[in-house]
């Protein structure tokens, strides 16, 4: 245990092991995947079985499974506006995934997949392949227009297609940073807190009573938290919905 | 930091199972679950639209009746009014009539009274002068003893004549 040895180790929750015994060790399946796979049977789990009924009045799984469904529906509307309907359920799985992914990291002794750069950046990779892909197969040649806009004169396009294209390969870099960012800083203050609390619990009389004081950051600090989950899942569902509103329409 | 630490195998593993789980959860969702869900919302749209289109039915049906209500209702209302003038101007004409001809009737036997009262005069005048000649004559044989007959008669009716009798 970190206070035990009285320093702080926040960092090691971070940390991949293997699960499922030696057929997970073989496969290279760690606790973040099997928190991937939890959160992704909670989503099937419940919108299938939220919707199970097909009720006119919804009961309450339903209202959540269709509250969650016209919020992000209500994201791809506004911002891809036109032709963004089939692009729904990709954000929608993005959406679901990140959300969940923040949610169930709240949870004690729960990995956080969403804390690995190399899953967000998997992600944003995943946003950027499919938004260039989208831009590609529906403006083809077209497309690289959009690093240099038109009308601009053309002795400035030196300096602004390099703007453009270090800007445009800078989205996935910028959206998987930002939810990684967010998700450890949230997560090692909640373990340096909950390591002030049990190293000042073992100062003797006075100990239980100024261990409160951490307690009482970390109560907060998990509503905040709770916030930031959804705040970085919502950020990153609306970016990739302007992005794919850029790759339909070209600015 | 463990996060960065890639060469851990662990690490690449993580972003193959990631790829995969995703791929699933998408073609999960995509095919069979979100199309249930907007399969369910379509169908509440449907029916709250075709709810308010048969209330908005209702309401012109309703506001037909009111309209068809108020012209029945002034019609009646118009038609009562010409029934009581023209029961009134009916009334009134024949109130006038009536008065006129007892107005008439009135002023016949006004007349017939006064010709009836004339000659009641009349005679009543005549009968006069042979009272004042008798009455004279009767006087005159009393105080004188003698009759003087064709000087009473004119003597009457001088007097007579000069108090607007005769």
């Amino acid at each position: 245990m970190a206070a035990e040895s009285g320093s702080i180790d926040a960092l090691s929750q971070f940390q991949l092991t293997p699960v499922f015994g030696p057929i997970g060790a073989a496969v290279g399946f760690s606790q973040s995947n099997a928190h991937m796979l939890l959160a992704a049977g909670l989503i099937t789990a419940l919108i299938m079985f939220g919707m199970a009924a097909r009720a006119v009045v919804p009961g309450r799984l339903q209202s959540l499974a269709e509250a969650s469904y016209e919020f992000v529906y209500g994201i791809v509307d506004s911002q891809v506006g036109h032709g963004g309907k089939r692009f729904f359920p990709f954000v929608f799985t993005l959406f679901m995934f990140v959300l969940f992914g923040n949610m169930l990291g709240l949870f004690p002794y729960a990995f956080t997949y969403t804390s690995h750069l190399a899953v967000t950046f998997g992600l944003a990779l995943i946003v950027f392949v499919v938004i260039t892909a989208v831009a590609l197969a529906l403006h083809g040649r077209k497309f690289f227009g959009y690093f240099f806009p038109e009308g601009a004169p053309l002795w400035l396009a030196p300096i602004i297609v390099p703007v453009e294209v270090v800007s445009y390969l800078s989205r996935p870099v910028s959206l998987s940073v930002r939810l990684f960012a967010n998700m450890v800083a949230g997560h090692v203050l909640l373990k340096v807190f909950a390591t002030f609390v049990v190293m000042l619990g073992a100062l003797g009389a006075v100990g239980p009573f100024v261990a409160t004081l951490p307690l009482a950051v970390n109560v907060l600090l998990i509503g905040f938290e709770i916030l930031v989950a959804f705040l970085q899942a919502y950020v990153f569902a609306i970016l990739t919905s302007i992005y794919l509103h850029d790759a339909v329409h070209l600015h | 930091m463990p996060q960065l630490d890639f060469g851990n195998p662990l690490m690449i593993a993580q972003i193959v199972w990631l790829l995969i789980i995703f791929g699933v959860l998408y073609y999960v969702l995509a095919t069979y679950a979100l199309p249930r869900v907007e399969a369910v919302l379509e169908d509440r749209r449907r029916r709250i639209e075709g709810d308010l289109e048969a209330a908005q039915a209702a309401k012109a049906e309703a506001d037909a009746a009111i309209a068809a209500h108020h012209a029945a209702t002034s019609k009646a209302r118009a038609e009562a009014q010409a029934a009581i003038a023209a029961a009134m101007q009916s009334a009134q004409l024949e109130a006038a009539q009536r008065s006129e001809a007892l107005a008439a009737r009135l002023a016949e036997q006004i007349n017939a009274a006064e010709a009836r009262i004339a000659t009641a005069r009349d005679s009543a005048m005549g009968a006069l002068r042979q009272v004042s000649t008798d009455t004279t004559e009767a006087l005159l044989q009393r105080l004188t003893g003698q009759s003087e007959q064709a000087a009473v008669g004119p003597a009457v009716d001088r007097a007579l004549a000069a108090r607007g009798l005769g």
